[in-house]
């Protein structure tokens, strides 16, 4: 087949044409399911969060903003947002210092690594519900007349009895308890990435710092954080999107709470749709659900590819 | 960092192991509750006692959570533990499948636009999927699908999609071009390429692709709960749900649901924690 170099370039254009053709069959059926379950059911959705579908029966009849007006006059989605600043802060804050800290303490070429690093992920692996579940009997105050039960029980145990509290019960703790347990979740991920990213550090840059006189504490603020910060920007990312979207764990956990306290947007779609018929407004609640995904998103993935295309 | 020698050297490296295991204790707290709590019996199940050890080893609490009590007018979570076990292996197995190929696809047969093509793939990965229940409910209705289980097979497939398609064009895009080149120059077209070259090798890949998927079709819970409206064909996510939501249910037999739900998945990460790690990683794209 293969003889002369000159054939060559006009052999494998020809090569190209029958076999790009197959490439493309390849891809089509992922293409087109993105495509319509993806793209066209967001359009979808987005065009009946503009319509008066309020009850089982649709009702495409066009009512502009109407919905959205009304939902940011919802007391309930009010308190929604709130909390989703709330949840999105604590659990951002609360993930990315333990994450780091776990990682800087695996670091110190520690015996049993392994061992750490296995109990520090393995709550990745489960469901949020199962979490939910579990954390839900932890967190439960128990009552005056019965006892404390749960973690105020352990509390009252090792003598710590001034930190009970009534956790989820608690309207002023409300969606903080859900922190609790996401990151008891989620905090390993922000741990394996920083201690990747550790890893890729080379010894010789610490070592040259040390030599100039730089503290332990010196090296870690002016060499190895700066050299984290991609991964610090990744895991912002990561994890911000997911609070955005948190909603099996508030589910499985607590439920919307007292005053809805612990009520998120993606539960009150969920509510608003499928147990109240209101189509229109849980288009609308997931319509800003998305753009605010989008928003930290999109930048992101347009940067990674970008600079992905260029190896 | 060499050996410590004395106390003086001693002491932080004592306190450094300290701090590991005060986590170690925050980390697994949970796990010892359920498990103490599953194998409790139903004299000794209390909330008052719920730190304590057991005194004797009883199951019945995780026999009641898997075959449940139709006298208290509960079902059990083994049906739908099976279920999972139906849906999670043929969905994890066709979105691997179809990951591959795109994976192959978009490293190795770019086109103009390609890239572009990729990320708005990618995309469908990170979307609140509130933005597209509605549709999905009426579609698979319109379909059939709604209700049974090969429609929650269908639906993970498909928004399987864009992760199993990231890991694998990475995957790809790391076998040299040459060797592509070559088997070309030698007469194989784009499917005995795949089939010879980059199938077999990408055996590892493979098993990273469909450990995460497994994990993340099994842990689901909103697509269950949209599309499966009937107990009998709930997976166990669902299920464990209803169960935790119902007053007439012991909470001892809500932990030992619990513990069955997260058991395969953490077999699966005791056993094969390496390549859950790789797919985990993959998931924050440069990670």
């Amino acid at each position: 087949m293969a003889h002369a170099t000159l054939a060559m370039p006009r052999k494998s254009k020809r090569w190209l044409t029958s076999d790009r053709l197959i490439s493309l069959l390849l891809i089509a059926p992922s293409v087109i399911a993105i495509a319509v379950f993806v793209y066209g059911f967001i359009g979808f959705t987005a065009f009946a969060s503009f319509t008066k579908w309020d009850q089982m029966l649709p009702d495409f009849s066009f009512v502009g903003w109407r919905n959205y007006e009304k939902l940011f006059n919802t007391t309930r989605f009010q308190i929604d947002l709130a909390n989703t600043v709330v949840f999105t802060i604590l659990f951002l804050i609360a993930c990315l210092a333990l994450g780091f800290l776990l990682a800087v303490l695996l670091d110190q070429h520690i015996r049993f690594e392994g061992f750490f690093r296995s109990v520090f992920l393995f709550p990745l692996a489960i469901s949020y519900i199962v979490t939910g579940v579990v954390w839900r009997w932890l967190l439960n105050p128990g009552s005056v007349q019965l006892g404390s039960t749960g973690v105020n029980l352990l509390f009252e145990k090792v003598g710590l009895a001034f930190l009970k509290n009534g956790w989820y019960t608690d309207p002023n703790i409300g969606i903080k308890a859900v922190v609790i347990a996401a990151t008891w979740q989620m905090s390993g991920y922000v741990m394996a990435m920083y201690l990747a990213g550790l890893r890729g550090i080379p010894e010789d840059l610490r070592e040259a710092a040390r030599v100039d006189g730089a503290t332990e504490i010196e090296v870690y603020r002016h060499i190895i954080l700066p050299l984290l910060q991609p991964i610090t920007l990744g895991a912002v990312i990561i994890l911000g999107h997911m609070s955005l979207k948190i909603f099996d764990l508030v589910v499985s956990m607590t439920g919307p709470g007292p005053g809805f306290s612990s009520d998120v947007p993606a539960f009150f779609m969920w509510d608003t749709t499928f147990r109240g018929n209101n189509f229109a407004q849980g288009a609308g609640i997931a319509t800003i659900l998305l753009l605010s995904v989008a928003v930290l998103i999109v930048p992101y993935l347009v940067y990674s590819t970008r600079t992905e295309a260029d190896v | 960092m060499s050996a410590p020698k004395n106390w003086v050297t001693r002491l932080p490296r004592a306190i450094l192991y300290l701090v590991l295991l005060a986590f170690t204790v925050f980390y697994l707290l949970p796990v010892y509750v359920l498990l103490i709590t599953g194998m409790k019996g139903y004299t000794e199940v209390s909330l008052h006692s719920m730190w304590d050890l057991p005194r004797a080893f009883a199951f019945d609490s995780f026999a009641k959570a898997w075959f449940g009590s139709p006298a208290e007018g509960f079902r059990g979570l083994g049906d739908n533990f099976w279920n999972s076990i139906q849906l999670a292996i043929p969905a994890t197995i066709f979105s691997s499948l179809l990951g591959s190929m795109n994976g192959y696809v978009l490293a190795k047969w770019k086109f103009k636009g390609s890239n572009t093509l990729f990320m708005l793939l990618l995309f469908g990965m990170f979307i609140p999927y509130q933005s597209i229940l509605i549709p999905l409910v009426l579609l698979t209705q319109t379909l059939g699908l709604y209700g049974t289980i090969p429609g929650l097979i269908f639906v993970h497939t498909v928004y399987g999609i864009p992760i199993t398609t990231l890991i694998f064009r990475n995957y790809y895009a790391t076998v040299p071009t040459e060797l592509i080149e070559a088997a070309g120059i030698d007469g194989a077209g784009i499917l005995g390429i795949y089939r010879h070259i980059m199938f077999p090798i990408s055996l590892p890949g493979f098993v990273v692709v469909m450990i995460w998927q497994f994990q993340s079709v099994w842990n689901d819970f909103l697509f269950g709960v949209i599309i499966t409206s009937r107990p009998a064909v709930q997976p166990i996510t669902v299920a464990l749900n209803n169960l935790a939501g119902s007053y007439i249910v012991e909470w001892n037999v809500q932990m030992a649901g619990s513990l069955l739900a997260a058991l395969p998945t953490m077999l699966i990460f005791v056993f094969l924690g390496r390549y859950f790690m790789r797919g985990l990683l993959a998931g924050s794209l440069k990670g």
